[in-house]
């Protein structure tokens, strides 16, 4: 064997091994990812996944096939000194027509259940499912329970083993409600009204983010779903509905004494604050029981709070030309953040 | 041919930048765009870079959110318009000529307005940095994003006004490269025995002109909607009234989906010249690769909603664009299964073009078989705009075009030369190009599978995606050196390179036939084409009778039209024309009156200068 193909068999083992090696360390679960579309949690997810993996193993055998036979013929047929013209074949009508026929047959095997589960996905909602109504902002997420009557944000509580009909509505421009834990995404869309059914299997957070380009904070735009037991739901459920505890702390007392003459009110509501109405901004009427602020970018400590109220666009970027799409800057005091902080906290 | 035969120019041309920026000769024109995308693609692989710095740790505030947003939307835009389209103009202009016996294009001047139209367009989108920054809502330029209340500075402007000012260029170019393929073709080259660059390179100039005109009409209406006030695409919330952002997401797609095949059919051409000379065999299943680039096109017109299988337009629609998007996988099979066909049982000479054209296959079929997956709707409202499509159409596009055309350029590159670029360079940039690809890319199907979504400037260390960045931000490192040792090797082996002479592979197209640099009118005598592989027959008859190869009977220097400044002229008025949709009407009637001042002057100006040298013919 000639001293260059020895080496270039050499360099092809070590890049198939280093490839091998890649694709072992992606198999491996070393590290959590939430997000991830496999070992879904919900029925839409799971449904997904036992179409897509099949399809991913044809699509694997296909691929060491065809590479397969492109290296050999590399091997095989590499030029050798002194080696004549090869035959000068131009075609072979019945080798082509295979190569045809077959990628057909092959291709209608996975068209047929693909369309099934599209129109398998596209029935409505069945009786008895939850009926939540998502408006996106820029940049973050409404939850209307038109039902029961009660208006969150960035945190969705569902019941599991209900099925949930969630529909979707943009107050701005287009963004994509995406739980890849729960459900494959659907985009949201000014005047259209979009629908996503499907039922959470099991308890758990499952993190979701906005998947439509939506404009500078498109980053920043998470939401986190709770799957609760039926109980556990409805007691968050009646929680909600119930209005805040009224403030204890003197500092808290004096934070809703703010909050009731500033400038919050014409963007927030928050339902034991009579002048509270707002519509633009996320309503805040039990702001203090949410895991997280600033749609999922901080988790919710009277820390991060106070950091959000000094300089809103320092945690989360937005076009400071425009307000009424974003939080302003207030220009409060520390005083004065101290008092909101303590106030919004108890809206448990 | 006789229209070309008696018009003249002088035979040798002015190596002065005068001479460059009046130049009407195909080969010079092919150039001009080659270097231009060149620098095009320096700039977008830089902007490329600081993406992937941004995003190699969690959390960064390297570049942050309002850059980071206007860098991919100008990566995606340069890439697309800037870079691979114009390179695949360069191999027409530069090729298409030689390959079907003719002396120019059909249409010199137009040709040389084309390019000053794409380099005045891509000048003026560019500008925008100047002014507001550069445009941030996506090559893609989703409605209602773009609207004034959402992106209310120029930044938008800018993308509009040099997207439409492209489109004038492709559309030129692309009419220019019809009629040239259809109407010069040297005596005997019926279509059934064009070189399938050639057809590859007539059928993307038949879809760029279908599909630009729809763009232009989406990009009127965004014009419309911002300068006019009218609602388009502004649907009615935050002070819209009725439009639909959908019908932009159908416009652009009806348009964008066939701009995927306008980048890759070329691709596809040049590798189909490659591989059969490195194999020293024909083309396997000629008649089947020409019907499948034929139909790839045909259905590229209808697959454009596989874009959009989660913004919700029922289950038939769904249905439609999935059986057709994996129909089209149909022909895109046949190509890569015929290129196999003809290495099979081929002499393979592992050359740097050879090794670029087999980088190509390779890793095409990964991002064909990627492609087949979004077919899957159901599977793709969680693959949809996460990096899973990044990593796909990296595959194709850079994994595809970008070998493919790098292919071309160490094929051809000592044709225009006389140089062989350096095989050592060559090689260590192909070595060094297809890993730092793959570390890059791969590893982005891991993280659109585990839910990383594009167009995200930043992401949590809670996410998982950590390691996976940071191996494909190392790649794209290793692909920015593979692109310097490109650079030191382009330059080197122009001074310095091996002298190529005329055949330097054995080719088998009439290109080959002629001097290293071809003369500037090309063919002194218009050959006769017996065979779709028409050198490689004469030299196969030269050598069974045993005499060389003759050469034509010289009967002196054929004369070509005259330089032209015309064509710059009416291209720089279109640019300031549009730039004066911008910023004042003054400018725009200022920029019309430039174009009609060139457009005049070029309609009267003879062919020929007088006093230009006259002899023979």
């Amino acid at each position: 064997m000639p001293k260059v193909s020895r080496w270039r068999t050499k360099a092809l083992l070590v890049a198939l091994f280093l490839f091998s090696a890649l694709l072992l360390i992606a198999c491996q679960k070393t590290t959590s990812t939430p997000q991830s579309i496999f070992g879904g949690k919900g029925d839409h997810a799971r449904e997904i996944q036992s179409l897509f993996v099949p399809i991913i193993w044809i699509a694997g055998v296909v691929f060491v096939f065809v590479e397969g036979l492109l290296i050999f013929a590399l091997f095989r047929f590499r030029a050798k000194a002194g080696q004549a013209k090869p035959a000068q074949i131009h075609g072979n009508t019945k080798l082509e027509l295979v190569w045809t026929i077959i990628p057909i047959l092959l291709l209608a095997g996975i068209a047929v259940p693909t369309l099934s589960q599209i129109h398998k996905f596209a029935q409505p909602a069945g009786p008895g499912a939850l009926t939540i109504k998502v408006t996106a902002h820029q940049w973050w997420w409404q939850f209307e329970y038109p039902e029961e009557k009660i208006v969150t944000a960035n945190e969705l509580h569902i019941p599991v083993g209900r099925q949930v009909n969630v529909l979707l509505e943009s107050a701005d421009v287009i963004h994509s409600f995406w739980v890849p834990q729960l459900a494959g995404k659907q985009d949201v869309i000014p005047t259209h009204t979009n629908r996503r059914v499907f039922t959470a299997l099991e308890v758990g957070t499952y993190l979701g983010q906005c998947a439509e380009f939506c404009g500078l904070s498109h980053a920043n735009m998470h939401l986190r779903v709770m799957a609760q037991t039926p109980e556990d739901y409805d007691a968050w459920l009646k929680a909600q509905q119930a209005p805040a505890p009224a403030p204890t702390t003197e500092l808290a007392i004096q934070g809703k004494e703010l909050f009731s003459r500033s400038a919050c009110i014409g963007c927030h509501t928050v339902e034991s604050v009579p002048a509270a109405r707002g519509k633009i901004g996320p309503n805040l009427s039990h702001i203090g029981s949410r895991t997280t602020i600033a749609a999922g970018m901080l988790d919710n400590t009277p820390e991060s709070m106070a950091k959000w109220l000094k300089d809103p666009a320092a945690v989360k970027p937005n076009m400071g030309t425009m307000p009424g799409y974003s939080m302003p800057n207030m220009n409060l005091s520390d005083g004065q953040i101290n008092v909101l902080v303590a106030f919004l906290e108890s809206l448990k | 041919m006789a229209a070309i035969t008696q018009t003249l120019r002088p035979a040798t041309e002015s190596n002065t930048i005068w001479g460059w920026i009046t130049t009407i000769d195909h080969k010079r024109i092919g150039v001009l765009y080659g270097m231009t995308s060149i620098f095009y693609f320096l700039v977008g692989g830089i902007e490329a870079l600081l993406l992937r710095m941004q995003l190699a740790s969690p959390n960064s505030t390297l570049i942050g959110a309002d850059t980071y947003n206007q860098l991919f939307t100008m990566h995606g835009t340069t890439m697309i318009f800037l870079v691979v389209m114009p390179a695949s103009v360069a191999f027409f202009n530069l090729i298409i000529p030689l390959q079907i016996g003719a002396r120019d294009v059909a249409f010199p001047r137009l040709n040389a307005f084309s390019y000053w139209v794409f380099l005045f367009g891509g000048i003026l989108m560019y500008s925008s940095f100047f002014v507001d920054g550069l445009p941030d809502v996506g090559w893609f330029g989703y409605s209602n994003l773009t609207a004034y209340t959402f992106s209310g500075n120029h930044r938008v402007d800018f993308w509009v006004a040099g997207l439409l000012v492209l489109g004038v260029s492709s559309v030129a170019g692309a009419l220019n490269f019809i009629v040239t393929i259809v109407n010069l073709r040297a005596p005997g080259m019926r279509l059934m025995r064009m070189p399938l660059f050639t057809w590859t390179t007539l059928v993307t100039s038949t879809l760029m002109v279908l599909a630009f005109p729809v763009i232009t009409v989406a990009l009127v209406f965004l014009l419309f909607d911002r300068q006019f006030g009218t609602n388009f695409f502004i649907p009615a919330v935050a002070g819209g009234d009725g439009g639909d952002p959908i019908l932009w997401q159908h416009l652009f797609w009806i348009f964008g989906h066939p701009e995927v095949y306008i980048l890759i059919l070329p691709a596809m051409g040049i590798v189909s010249e490659v591989i059969p000379v490195f194999s020293r065999k024909p083309l396997f299943g000629y008649p089947f690769m020409v019907y499948a680039v034929i139909s790839i096109a045909f259905m590229g017109f209808g697959v454009w909603s596989h874009h959009m299988f989660t913004v919700g337009l029922g289950p038939i629609a769904d249905s439609f664009f999935a059986i057709s998007t994996l129909l089209i996988a149909v022909p895109t099979g046949i190509k890569i299964f015929n290129w196999l066909g003809t290495l099979w049982g081929g002499s393979i000479r592992f050359t740097t073009p050879m090794m670029m054209a087999l980088g190509f296959i390779t890793m095409f079929i990964i991002g064909g078989l990627s492609g087949v997956l979004h077919a899957v709707v159901p599977a793709d409202t969680q693959q949809s705009d996460t990096y899973f499509i990044v990593a796909h159409f990296h595959y194709v596009l850079f994994g595809g075009s970008m070998f493919a055309l790098f292919s071309g350029i160490y094929y051809w590159y000592p044709k225009f030369t006389n140089r062989l670029l350096g095989e050592g360079l060559g090689k260590l940039h192909f070595w060094l190009m297809i890993i730092g690809f793959n570390l890059t890319f791969f590893p982005m199907h891991f993280l659109g599978l585990q839910g990383m979504p594009r167009r995200i400037y930043t992401y949590g260390s809670n996410m998982g995606w950590d390691f996976w960045n940071m191996v494909s931000s190392i790649g794209s490192v290793i692909i920015a050196v593979s692109t310097l040792v490109f650079l030191v090797n382009l330059f080197r082996s122009f001074k310095s390179g091996k002298v190529a002479g005329n055949d330097p592979w054995d080719g088998a197209t009439l290109e080959w036939t002629m001097s290293s640099p071809p003369p500037h009118y090309n063919f002194e005598t218009i050959p006769t084409v017996y065979s779709r592989d028409p050198f490689w027959e004469e030299k196969e008859k030269a050598d069974a009778a045993g005499t060389p190869i003759k050469a034509p009977v010289s009967h002196g220097h054929p004369h070509m039209p005259s330089p032209s400044f015309f064509p710059l002229i009416a291209a720089l008025g279109l640019s300031l024309a549009a730039a004066g949709t911008i910023f004042s009407n003054v400018l725009l009637a200022f920029g019309i009156l430039v174009v009609l001042i060139g457009v005049y002057g070029w309609s009267f100006e003879p062919a020929t200068k007088p006093g230009a040298e006259h002899s023979g013919h």
